[in-house]
C-alpha cells in the first residue's frame, strides 16, 4: 500500500488520462497516475490525427516540442467501388497557417511527449501497473485503486477512470456494462515507410504538408465501416475498421480487407515500393450518444474512449478524449477549491461542463447516426456503386447524346435502389444528421 | 550487508538493425533495456537483501538517457541507483569502463558503506566480452568468482562465500574471503516485479548523477576513448562456408561397401582423422 494520500488517482496515460493528471498536477493538486503498458502509448493505437484545438486548451504552446509529424492541408474523401473512387478533395494554402489546425502524429512518440509534460507538472506515473479493481467504503463510495503489484493499493479522493475503450476495472467494477459487438469498431493499421521525397511527390506536397484520406465504399465489403490513409513524415499509415457485430456476421477478417484495400487500383500506387514496419489493431467505440455509460458516480469519473467519447462521423477521438480529461481535470481542482467531497451530486458538474463543450453537443448531434448505419448497411455499397457507374457514363465520351446519358444514370439509380428506397435513405439520413 | 550491482543500459537486441553497407549497430530509434544478463545479478542481490538486510545499490556508466535503466532498476526494488556520466567516458572499451566503474565503486565505498560483495552480469548482450566484471575485480583487489550458478553459503560474519560455478565439463564449488565480485550467469533466477511501494518510490527517486571528478577520477586520460586501447578495425558478417554436402552414390551396394566409401570419402577431406585413427588401432 502506497502510505500516501492522493488528492486524485488517474487509470491510464493515453490522451484523456494525461489530460486529467496534467491539468489537476499542473493546479498543485497530489496526482498519481497509473498505467498498465511499458511505457506511456506502448499499448496505444491510433490512425493518428491530432487536433490542435483540444490539446492547445491544455498546452497552448505544444507546437514547440511535440513530436508532430505533418499538418494537414488536405483531406480527401472517397466512395470507391472495385476499381474506381469518387473523391471529394479539399485542399487550401489556408491550412499552411502558423498554428495548423490538425497534425498527423505517431501515437507512440505522442503519448511519451504527453506524459513527459505531466510528469514535469508534478504527476507521479507508475507505467507496468494495471489497476485490478476500484476499492469502495463500507457506503460504496470509491477511496482508490488495487493493482496487479505486491501491497498494490492506493487511496485517493476521487479516480479518474481514462482506461481506453475496453476499459476493465469499469466493467469489473460494475459502472458500465460490456462493449456489445454492435457499438464498437475493430480497427487494423499498418505503418508503410517511404523517403520523404516519394511520400512529397506522390501526395503533392511540399516541407510537412500533409493529406489525409478517408474512404468507404466496397473496401467494407458491405459492412459499416471505413478505410484511411494519412501521410507521415516518412511513412504512411493505412487503416480499414469495421463493426465488430458486422464481422461476426459476414465471416471476412480484419486483415483481409485491409489487404484488399491495399490492392485496390487507387491506393496501391501510392504504397509502391515501401516498407510495413508496424501492424496494429483496436477496438473503437462508435456507439456514439446512445451507448454512453453514466459518466461520474460517488468518487470517480470516466474521461474518453471509456466513455464512448468518439465521434465516428467525423473521425474524432483524441480530441473529445483530451476535452473529457481536461474538464474531469478541471472539475476536481473546482471541488478542491471549494474544499468539497467528490460525490457524486458534486461531480455531477463535470457533465454539466461537458454539455457547455462541443463533446456532446456534437455526440448528441449525432446519436441516430450509428442505429441509422446499422439498419441501412446498403449505404457503404450500392451507392459507391451508383455513383461511380454514374461518374464514369457522364465522363465517357461514346456517341451517346448527353440527355440520353442523364436518363442512363437516373436509370441505374432506380434500378439500383428504387425511388421510394432513395427518398427514404435521404429522408431516413436527413433525419438522422438533424 | 552493502550489495552493490553494475550494470548497462543496452539496445534491445530482439528490435535492432545491422547497416547494411557499414556492418554497424544502427542504435537510433531503438530503443534501450538493462542488460538482460544484469538482471538475474540484481535479482541475487535483492534476494540476499531480503535474507541479511542491508542495501542494494545499482551503478551504471553511460549517457544521461542511462538513467531510465536505473529507474528500472529501483522499481524493482534496489534501494539506490548511481550514474556515473560525464563526456570524458565517451567511447570507453573494457578497459577505460572497469577504471571508471572501480573509481565510482570506491566512491559508493565511501559514501554509503564498503560493498562486500559486487555483482555484474556474466557479459553484456551489445560487447559479449565479459571483460568489465573481471577488470572491476582486478583494479579493486577483489576476490572474482564468475560465471556463478549459485550461492551456496554466505557468512558475513566470518567474511566466508562459497559459490558454484559452471565451467567447462562441469561444476566448481568455490569458496574464497570477502570482498568479492560475482559475475551471475543467466537463467539461474527470475527478476521479481516490484511492490506497488517500489514503483512509486522509484518513480520520485533522486538518481545520485556522478561526473568523472564526483567520482574522484583525475587521470581523465585513462578514460574514454582517450583511455581505450582497443581499436575496431573492421566490422564483417562471417562468410558461409564453401564446402558443399557430398553425395555417394547408393545404387546396387551393400551397407558394408556403402559404410567403407562414407568413411573413405570423410578421410579425404580429413587427414589427421585417419592418422588419429590408425594410431588409436595400433595402441589397442
Amino acid at each position: 500500500m502506497i502510505r500516501d494520500k492522493f488528492d486524485a488517482i488517474v487509470v491510464g496515460a493515453g490522451p484523456s488520462g494525461n489530460a486529467a493528471a496534467y491539468t489537476m498536477a499542473k493546479e498543485g493538486l497530489k496526482v498519481l497516475q497509473l498505467e498498465r503498458g511499458e511505457y506511456p502509448g506502448s499499448k496505444n493505437v491510433q490512425g493518428a490525427i491530432l487536433y490542435a484545438d483540444a490539446l492547445e486548451k491544455i498546452i497552448p504552446d505544444f507546437r514547440e516540442d511535440a513530436p508532430l509529424e505533418r499538418h494537414v492541408i488536405e483531406q480527401r474523401l472517397w466512395t470507391m467501388d472495385d476499381t474506381s473512387y469518387v473523391g471529394m478533395h479539399y485542399r487550401s494554402d489556408d491550412f499552411n497557417e502558423e498554428k495548423p489546425n490538425r497534425y498527423t502524429i505517431i501515437r507512440a512518440q505522442f503519448d511519451r511527449w504527453f506524459s513527459g509534460k505531466v510528469r514535469e507538472a508534478g504527476a507521479v506515473l507508475l507505467c507496468e501497473t494495471t489497476v485490478t479493481e476500484l476499492l469502495r467504503d463500507p457506503q460504496g463510495r470509491v477511496i482508490g485503486v488495487r493493482t496487479d503489484r505486491d501491497g498494490g493499493t492506493a487511496f485517493a479522493d476521487v479516480v479518474i477512470l481514462g482506461e481506453g475503450v475496453n476499459g476493465l476495472v469499469g466493467q469489473r467494477s460494475g459502472l458500465r456494462p460490456e462493449l456489445k459487438p454492435d457499438t464498437v469498431a475493430l480497427a487494423v493499421k499498418e505503418m508503410h515507410f517511404l523517403p520523404r521525397e516519394v511520400i512529397e511527390s506522390r501526395f503533392n506536397l511540399a516541407g510537412n504538408e500533409g493529406v489525409v484520406i478517408e474512404a468507404m465504399g466496397t473496401i467494407t465489403d458491405g459492412m459499416t465501416g471505413t478505410g484511411f490513409i494519412y501521410t507521415n513524415q516518412e511513412s504512411i499509415s493505412i487503416g480499414i475498421g469495421c463493426i465488430v457485430s458486422d464481422f461476426a456476421e459476414s465471416g471476412r477478417t480484419p486483415y483481409g480487407l485491409l489487404e484488399a484495400f491495399k490492392r485496390h487500383p487507387s491506393v496501391r500506387p501510392l504504397l509502391e515500393g515501401s516498407e510495413c514496419k508496424e501492424y496494429a489493431a483496436h477496438l473503437i467505440p462508435e456507439g456514439g450518444y446512445n451507448a454512453m455509460p453514466e459518466l461520474f458516480g460517488d468518487g470517480w469519473i470516466v474521461v474518453g474512449d471509456a466513455g464512448q467519447f468518439v465521434n465516428a462521423v467525423h473521425r474524432e477521438g483524441s480530441n473529445l478524449a483530451m476535452t473529457t480529461g481536461r474538464v474531469a481535470g478541471e472539475t476536481v481542482v473546482w471541488l478542491k477549491r471549494r474544499r468539497e467531497m467528490a460525490t457524486k451530486a458534486n461531480l455531477a458538474e463535470y457533465q454539466r461542463r461537458l454539455e457547455e463543450t462541443f463533446v456532446m453537443k456534437d455526440l448528441r448531434k449525432y446519436r441516430r447516426i450509428p442505429d441509422f448505419l446499422h439498419r441501412n448497411k446498403h449505404i457503404f455499397g450500392v451507392y459507391p456503386k451508383l455513383l461511380s457507374a454514374a461518374a464514369q457514363t457522364w465522363f465517357r465520351v461514346d456517341g451517346v447524346d448527353k440527355r440520353a446519358k442523364e436518363k442512363q444514370i437516373f436509370q441505374s439509380f432506380r434500378s439500383g435502389r428504387t425511388l421510394p428506397g432513395l427518398i427514404g435513405d435521404a429522408l431516413k439520413l436527413a433525419r438522422s444528421w438533424r | 550487508m552493502h550489495i552493490v550491482v553494475c550494470m548497462k543500459q543496452v539496445p534491445d537486441s530482439a528490435q535492432i538493425r545491422v547497416h547494411p553497407v557499414t556492418n554497424t549497430i544502427m542504435r537510433q530509434g531503438v530503443p534501450t533495456i538493462i542488460n538482460p544478463y544484469d538482471l538475474f545479478a540484481l535479482e541475487e542481490a535483492l534476494h540476499l537483501r531480503d535474507r541479511l538486510g542491508g542495501e542494494v545499490t545499482v551503478l551504471t556508466m553511460g549517457p544521461p538517457m542511462a538513467e531510465e535503466s536505473l529507474r528500472k532498476a529501483l522499481t524493482f526494488g534496489a534501494d539506490r541507483a548511481v550514474l556515473l556520466t560525464d563526456r570524458a567516458f565517451a567511447g570507453s572499451d573494457t578497459l577505460a569502463t572497469s577504471f571508471a566503474l572501480a573509481a565510482a565503486l570506491n566512491k559508493i565505498g565511501q559514501e554509503f558503506g564498503e560493498p562486500p560483495i559486487v555483482f555484474t552480469g556474466k557479459q553484456t548482450i551489445d560487447g559479449d566480452t565479459a571483460q568489465v566484471g573481471p577488470g572491476i575485480a582486478k583494479r579493486l583487489g577483489l576476490n572474482q568468482l564468475t560465471y556463478v550458478a549459485r550461492i551456496a553459503d554466505l557468512d558475513p560474519a566470518a567474511g566466508t562465500i562459497t559459490v558454484e560455478r559452471r565451467a567447462e565439463g562441469g561444476l566448481q564449488v568455490l569458496q574464497t574471503r570477502l570482498p568479492v565480485l560475482i559475475t551471475m550467469l543467466e537463467g539461474v533466477n527470475e527478476i521479481r516485479r516490484g511492490s506497488l511501494d517500489d514503483a512509486y518510490r522509484a518513480a520520485r527517486a533522486q538518481v545520485v548523477r556522478w561526473s568523472a571528478a564526483d567520482a574522484g577520477i583525475t587521470e581523465l586520460a585513462r578514460c574514454g576513448l582517450k583511455g581505450s586501447p582497443t581499436i575496431v578495425k573492421k566490422v564483417f558478417a562471417p562468410q558461409g562456408r564453401a564446402e558443399k554436402v557430398r553425395q555417394v552414390p547408393t545404387a546396387d551396394r551393400s551397407a558394408d561397401e556403402l559404410a567403407v566409401d562414407v568413411i573413405a570419402a570423410i578421410f579425404r577431406t580429413q587427414p589427421p582423422l585417419e592418422d588419429d585413427l590408425l594410431r588409436f588401432a595400433a595402441g589397442q
